[in-house]
């Protein structure tokens, strides 16, 4: 049985194709990328761009212990639906994924129930507890991609820095959740004008600076690789920018909602403009989108993270952190950096495939004959209206409800085997 | 003059000072006065049935006296039935939410709720969704409008007796706000309440306890209370929290009675016509002397009594709005 895409805009950063091109798959595989070709069955792809099926690096699936926000298989069908065949979920399950056997646990999960690939990765520390050191050899072998304790950053620097030099021994890149707790009390919302407006405890920039420039100044005394998640923060950016140019081995990512949104979205308390690190100001966001295109932040993520409505339907202070992104990512990067002009359609596909895909050196993120099928379809130009009810997550937390938006998924193909299709 | 007249109040709720505009907070506060003279009639009857047959929830998330008692005399006051939900007895140890409580209230066809909260933005969701009239007694750090509204309704009636003027305004009138300005919701609501009336604020306070950026809130950030009050026409005390130092916000009461504290010595620097005022309840000694508070420049207890009529008058307009004045019943009421 074999598939062909036809009359596609084929966009495949890691071989620099842009051009209209047909795709042949055959079974798990892509057999040909030409032109003309003829298969068993034809999607038309005309007008629509074809490209590797997207590749996230930060997403939270729940599973195990909160099952009820998200589950591998509902994770992965939300994925599926935003045109993503690779995450990465993050560890900070109940119980968190600090041994094999909860990564071979999260492994099975995805073999029987996920419709697209999981890496997963494993906690840095015991228990998240920032004290002792995972077994990042076992967790490696076992599957594990990269190890982080998300949710937190490690308070300890000496435990950072053996957390930094052991990961390196192991071949496992720490995505550095970059917040100094201890200069947080109770924060809500990004410190500033509006906090102070709306007498919300405030997380201030210098949270994730700090952090940040720690864990740089740790990467350069260790010679270790480090991936900084979540950029925010303008200052933060140009830490980065510095130590990049100090030939630091560091990546960073970024999420739409910090290119879209800043801390005015608080004003109305909707906990759906509540995450952590939270919206900061204009003049970050126009940093973030600077950063994008000057190539400072070197992939886009998500931080997809599901939290039921009775949970998020509460006073703003006690509401749990965090929105889901899969269904809305794409979309959010082609309406505010390729529409704008801040980046190429081409270097917005590089950005959620090939760059995500190359920080973890996962070997997906590109359209190779004989290499696996992940393959999305997308019309750059159709418009749609974000109605979470139409989501495949669980969850409904997002800032976007109603939001008119360009970008729409209409082919998922995983390992050859269509997972998502519009219609 | 303002066209105070002629403004009808079309609002559901009473959330925070930031929304209102100049004419929607003179509305109340000239509806103020005659609920000021129920509460002082000669009859000892205190009572007008303009909220007759209506009930109102007092829900307080958070210890009150002062206000919850305010809240409750204001409302009996215009014959309405009174209900009064505590927090420890509450729904939050039990796990219900927010939205269900208030539901569970309204299903007993409440008509006003008074909600006192932690939380900022607390009375603000609640407003968005159900149908009671929600008055905001304070929530978290956030505002508490009827206070702001009683302030600025004493300090008016204050220099329209002392300047013999009954058409006083505040336009022009400087006030000092002293102490932990970041932790205020009585801060806050009196910011934008009087500087909406035209009024000057100068904010005094521990660096430590006054948040970032509050100049953008129109005002002057002051860190000498000598600078802060020697021109003042109303010098505004806040109640510090005794266990500050804890959280290494201040060294010790002691150095923040040193710098800060309004008493006889450090009132020899303000204007001898400067207002002494305090929201209560006061920390004797510590953020204001006892020998001030007692003063005769002090109208620390007229706000007390202040406070019960401008409740008054916001839950009359609230609920009667509507129904007395055409310009309103003509406008659809938020839901």
């Amino acid at each position: 049985m074999s598939l062909v895409i036809k009359n596609g805009h084929v966009i495949d950063p890691a071989t620099g194709l842009s051009a209209k091109r047909d795709v042949l798959i055959e079974g798990s595989k892509i057999a040909r990328i030409g032109n003309r070709l003829a298969g068993d069955k034809a999607f038309d792809a005309k007008g629509c761009v074809v490209c590797p099926g997207l590749v996230d690096i930060h997403v939270h699936f729940r599973e195990p212990g909160q099952e009820s926000k998200e589950t591998i298989a509902s994770g992965s069908r939300a994925a599926a639906h935003g045109g993503f065949t690779s995450v990465v979920p993050m560890p900070n399950t109940d119980p968190p994924i600090d041994n094999a056997g909860m990564v071979e646990f999260v492994i099975r999960r995805a073999r029987e129930t996920a419709c697209i690939k999981i890496w997963p990765s494993a906690c840095a520390t015991k228990g998240r507890a920032g004290k002792e050191m995972t077994e990042m050899a076992e967790l490696r072998d076992v599957g594990a991609v990269a190890v982080t304790d998300d949710g937190s950053d490690i308070a300890s620097s000496w435990v950072a820095r053996r957390v930094l030099e052991y990961a390196d021994m192991c071949g496992l890149t720490y995505l550095a959740h970059c917040e100094d707790a201890s200069l947080v009390e109770g924060g809500a919302m990004n410190e500033g004008f509006i906090s102070t407006k709306l007498g919300l405890p405030g997380m201030p920039k210098a949270m994730e600076e700090i952090m940040i420039d720690r864990n740089l100044r740790l990467a350069a005394l260790t010679g270790a690789k480090i991936h900084i998640q979540h950029v925010t923060s303008a200052e933060g950016i140009e830490i980065i920018r510095r130590a990049k140019a100090r030939g630091v081995r560091v990546t960073c990512e970024t999420a739409p909602h910090y290119w879209m949104l800043t801390d005015e979205a608080v004003t109305t308390f909707s906990t759906n403009a509540k995450m952590n690190p939270p919206l900061r100001e204009a003049e970050d966001v126009a940093a973030v989108r600077a950063a994008i295109a000057d190539g400072t932040i070197d992939c886009i993520a998500t931080d997809h993270a599901p939290h039921t409505v009775t949970e998020k339907d509460v006073e703003f202070q006690i509401a749990p952190f965090g929105i889901i992104g899969l269904e809305t990512s794409l979309a959010l990067v082609i309406t505010g950096l390729v529409g704008p002009g801040v980046v190429s359609l081409e270097r917005a596909v590089a950005l959620m495939t090939r760059a995500p895909a190359s920080i973890l050196n996962l070997p997906v993120g590109a359209l190779r004959e004989g290499g696996p099928a992940d393959v999305t379809v997308f019309d750059p130009k159709a418009e749609w209206t974000v109605d979470p009810e139409d989501f495949a997550s669980l969850s409904r937390n997002t800032p976007f409800t109603g939001c008119g938006l360009h970008g729409v998924v209409l082919l998922t193909v995983c390992d050859g085997r269509i997972v998502y299709k519009r219609g | 003059m303002s066209g105070t007249a002629r403004t009808a109040w079309t609002r559901k709720d009473l959330i925070g000072i930031e929304d209102l505009s100049r004419a929607e907070i003179e509305l109340i506060l000239n509806t103020a006065p005659q609920f000021v003279a129920v509460s002082a009639r000669e009859s000892g009857i205190k009572k007008v049935p303009l909220l007759q047959g209506r009930l109102v929830v007092n829900w307080f998330y958070e210890p009150s006296t002062r206000t919850r008692t305010s809240f409750e005399l204001a409302a009996k006051r215009l014959s309405a039935d009174t209900l009064g939900i505590t927090a420890s007895a509450s729904s939050m140890v039990k796990g219900e939410t927010l939205h269900d409580t208030l539901a569970n209230i309204e299903a007993m066809h409440s008509d006003i709720v008074v909600i006192r909260h932690s939380y900022a933005g607390a009375p603000h969701i609640l407003a968005q969704r159900h149908p009671s009239h929600i008055i905001n007694a304070g929530d978290g750090c956030h505002e508490h409008p009827t206070q702001a509204l009683l302030d600025a309704f004493t300090m008016r009636e204050h220099f329209r007796s002392v300047r013999n003027d009954p058409k006083a305004e505040l336009e022009g009138v400087r006030v000092a706000i002293i102490g932990d300005i970041a932790n205020s919701r009585v801060a806050r609501s009196n910011i934008w309440c009087l500087t909406k009336l035209g009024a000057k604020v100068i904010l005094c306070g521990p660096s430590t306890l006054m948040p970032p950026f509050i100049a953008k809130m129109g005002v002057e950030v002051s860190k000498d209370l000598r600078e802060a009050i020697r021109d003042a026409d109303v010098i505004y005390a806040l109640r510090i929290q005794l266990e500050r130092q804890k959280s290494c916000l201040l060294p010790s009461l002691r150095e923040y009675i040193r710098l800060f504290r309004i008493d006889k010595e450090s009132l020899k620097l303000a204007p001898k016509h400067a207002l002494i005022m305090h929201p209560g309840p006061i920390n004797r000694d510590v953020e204001l002397a006892a020998e001030v508070a007692d003063s005769t420049r002090s109208v620390i207890l007229r706000q007390v009594t202040n406070g019960v009529a401008v409740r008054m008058a916001v839950m009359h307009l609230l609920v009667n709005s509507g129904r007395i004045m055409p310009a309103a019943a003509t406008q659809e009421r938020g839901a």
